[in-house]
């Protein structure tokens, strides 16, 4: 069990982490969400008490660590896979730290064993790859066998047999009743791992909840209408009568328009009612990534601005469609990096809209519902 | 201890069935033991310190006479190596503690371990007894080749206390690479630390000589170049240079030593445990 009230940590001017406060329960995989620099790594560090906080506190089973009686054997955290010295070898490594805690040197070569590092336990650290560092870094948080476990970033550098790995790894450690406490910002990867999920951005807590009510208080779909070819005017009739309805209708480049504010069962009759035939009505889930997105679309410390060469690209925007009138998608800074979609979550890729700025609006209602 | 929460297929809290002592200095000595040994920069440093010392101290020997042994000590020959090999303890002393953090390895270290006095103590005990051990040896090695091949009568009277002032100049090395260690401890940078290392070596000869120029601060001056790393040890190894009118004794050589490592000793451990790594 984590602990964290009113957490704050400023250097200089600058709040890496603002009136931080979450509890991160024993028997779950709890994500921990954030864009970078969104003051994960430095909640992660406080938590391990190699921070100390500004204001508020953050203890582990009630207790802060620099006052648990052996901080080893209750609390395992990988914070920096190349934490080692590089001319060391990988065993020896090990034992240097397990002895701090009066760890068994047998315990050394059980955690080798666990993360498939046995064939490179005499290795200097120096030639590991990220993978092996990350395996190795996990090592060292498994070898005081603690109940309280930290991971920031533990897939990065890994192979996706090894990603496979650190999620089973994860999963079972806390079905054993370890609190386990992950940061990522790989949101397919915390889809399928985390229980739980806790969201900051700009060192503020945006989220705490179930990672299934996440989805669904964040990801607003929308229907893409397509009315039949054959009827020229049909397109623009349906547009109208979706609009004075009080949808919100955004034309896509191939001629289908995306709507959302109404129901798909509305959008029929509406269709039936303006005698437009449709070819297609389909609903649009959003996933997790897109959901995160539009959350911390607003919190995102380092946003790219758009390539100048982009008059290379023939671009087709989402245009706005005639009878709507003025330039009402309001300007939203665009998020420069969207990983692909989660494998498995629905098995539905979405479609991702080339401009978040069509979204903000309900972006910026669900944020503030959360908050 | 961990509280229940609200979900009802909550599992128990894992309990482990590895044994929890309560961490003491002596399992932070062991760890800090495994570290030093298990680097190649130890023996490294350590090599260069054997080998200077040893290799130009037996060297002297083998070109010396007895009649060479009536003005100096038989510990005498290896203070030329010790000149040199101070550097090589110094540069091991700011190692033990700059490696670890160039290499981030002292977060984990403090993660493990957050009581930051126990890790730091064990460092500063397990340096200094290393260091100690092996410059003391190699000193000796050269004293007692020194003493086998030139004990003649032409030697002139040898008292037992030059071997403690031997002791006490290994002594006065080991505590120049605690200061390293501390110093290496407030900069946390292995290249600077050593600068500032050899810059205590060697500009106080440089600086006294600038001051005596100007008749203001001739005392001062003259204070300083009597006192230096390298006069210290030149005494305590037997060599006397008397041309500055009474010498320090060599206890106030080691006591000025003993003071300003112990101030940085004293700094290192406020630093440490204050400080955000």
């Amino acid at each position: 069990m984590i602990e964290a009230v009113g957490l704050t940590k400023r250097f200089g001017a600058k709040t890496a982490v603002d009136q931080l406060s979450f509890q991160v329960k024993p028997g779950h995989v709890t994500g921990f969400l954030g864009p970078n620099g969104s003051g994960k790594s430095t909640t992660m560090r406080m938590i391990v008490g190699l921070d100390r906080p500004t204001s508020g506190r953050v203890t582990i089973n009630g207790l802060p660590f620099r006052e648990l009686p052996n901080a080893q054997r209750h609390v395992g955290a990988l914070l920096d896979a190349k934490a080692v010295h590089g001319g060391r070898r990988a065993r020896t490594h090990l034992l240097s730290i397990a002895q701090l805690s009066g760890i068994p040197e047998k315990r050394v070569d059980e955690v080798l064993a666990v993360v498939g590092l046995q064939d490179a336990a005499r290795q200097r650290t120096k030639g590991f790859s990220l993978g092996m560092g990350q395996r190795l870094g996990i090592a060292t948080a498994l070898l005081g066998d603690p109940q309280v476990l930290l991971f920031d970033e533990p897939v990065n550098g890994l192979d996706p047999e090894g990603i496979l790995w650190v999620r089973n790894l994860m999963r079972r450690l806390a079905a054993e009743g370890r609190t386990v406490f992950v940061s990522s910002h790989l949101m397919s990867e915390m889809a399928l791992t985390a229980d739980h999920l806790i969201v900051i951005g700009r060192g503020r807590l945006l989220a705490d909840m179930g990672t299934q009510e996440f989805i669904a208080h964040n990801s607003a779909g929308f229907a893409r209408v397509r009315a039949a070819d054959t009827d020229p005017d049909g397109r623009e009739t349906l547009g109208r009568a979706l609009s004075k309805a009080g949808g919100r209708v955004l034309q896509e480049p191939d001629g289908a328009l995306r709507v959302t504010g109404l129901e798909l069962p509305g959008i029929s009759d509406l269709a039936h009612a303006a005698g437009v035939r449709l070819w297609e009505l389909s609903p649009h889930r959003a996933s997790l990534e897109e959901a995160y997105m539009r959350m911390t679309q607003s919190a995102v410390e380092y946003t790219s601005t758009e390539d100048p060469r982009a008059e290379l690209w023939e671009q087709d925007p989402l245009a706005l469609p005639a009878w709507e009138d003025g330039p009402s998608a309001p300007e939203v800074p665009q998020a420069g990096f969207f990983a692909p979609p989660p494998p498995g979550a629905g098995g539905k890729p979405f479609l991702m809209p080339s401009n978040p700025g069509e979204l903000a609006s309900t972006a910026k209602d669900s944020a503030e519902d959360t908050r | 201890m961990t509280p229940t929460t609200t979900t009802p297929d909550q599992p128990r809290s894992y309990s482990s069935p590895l044994p929890t002592p309560r961490p003491h200095l002596g399992h932070a000595l062991a760890s800090e033991w495994t570290k030093l040994i298990s680097i190649r920069s130890t023996l490294w440093t350590l090599g260069a310190l054997v080998l200077t010392v040893v290799g130009i101290g037996l060297l002297f020997v083998t070109q010396s006479v007895d009649r060479d042994y009536e003005s100096i000590s038989f510990t005498t020959p290896a203070l030329f190596g010790l000149m040199v090999g101070q550097v090589a303890v110094m540069v091991l002393g700011v190692l033990t503690i700059a490696s670890e953090h160039a290499t981030g390895l002292v977060r984990t270290t403090f993660t493990a371990a957050p009581d930051r006095f126990r890790v730091l103590t064990a460092k500063y005990l397990v340096f200094s007894i290393t260091a100690f051990v092996a410059t003391t040896l190699s000193v000796f090695v050269v004293g007692i080749a020194a003493m086998l091949a030139h004990a003649g009568s032409a030697a002139g009277p040898h008292a037992a206390d030059e071997w403690l002032g031997a002791a006490a100049g290994c002594l006065y090395v080991t505590l120049l690479g605690v200061l390293a260690l501390a110093v290496g401890a407030l900069v946390r940078h292995s290249a600077g630390a050593i600068a500032v290392m050899l810059g205590v070596v060697t500009l106080p000869p440089v600086i006294g000589a600038m001051l005596t120029v100007w008749e203001a601060v001739a005392p001062i001056g003259r204070a300083v170049l009597q006192r230096n790393v390298p006069v210290a040890l030149s005494q305590l190894f037997g060599m006397q240079e008397s041309d500055m009118g009474p010498a320090p004794s060599n206890l106030s050589n080691l006591l000025i030593i003993m003071l300003i490592t112990g101030a940085a000793v004293a700094a290192s451990y406020v630093v440490v445990g204050r400080r955000d790594v």
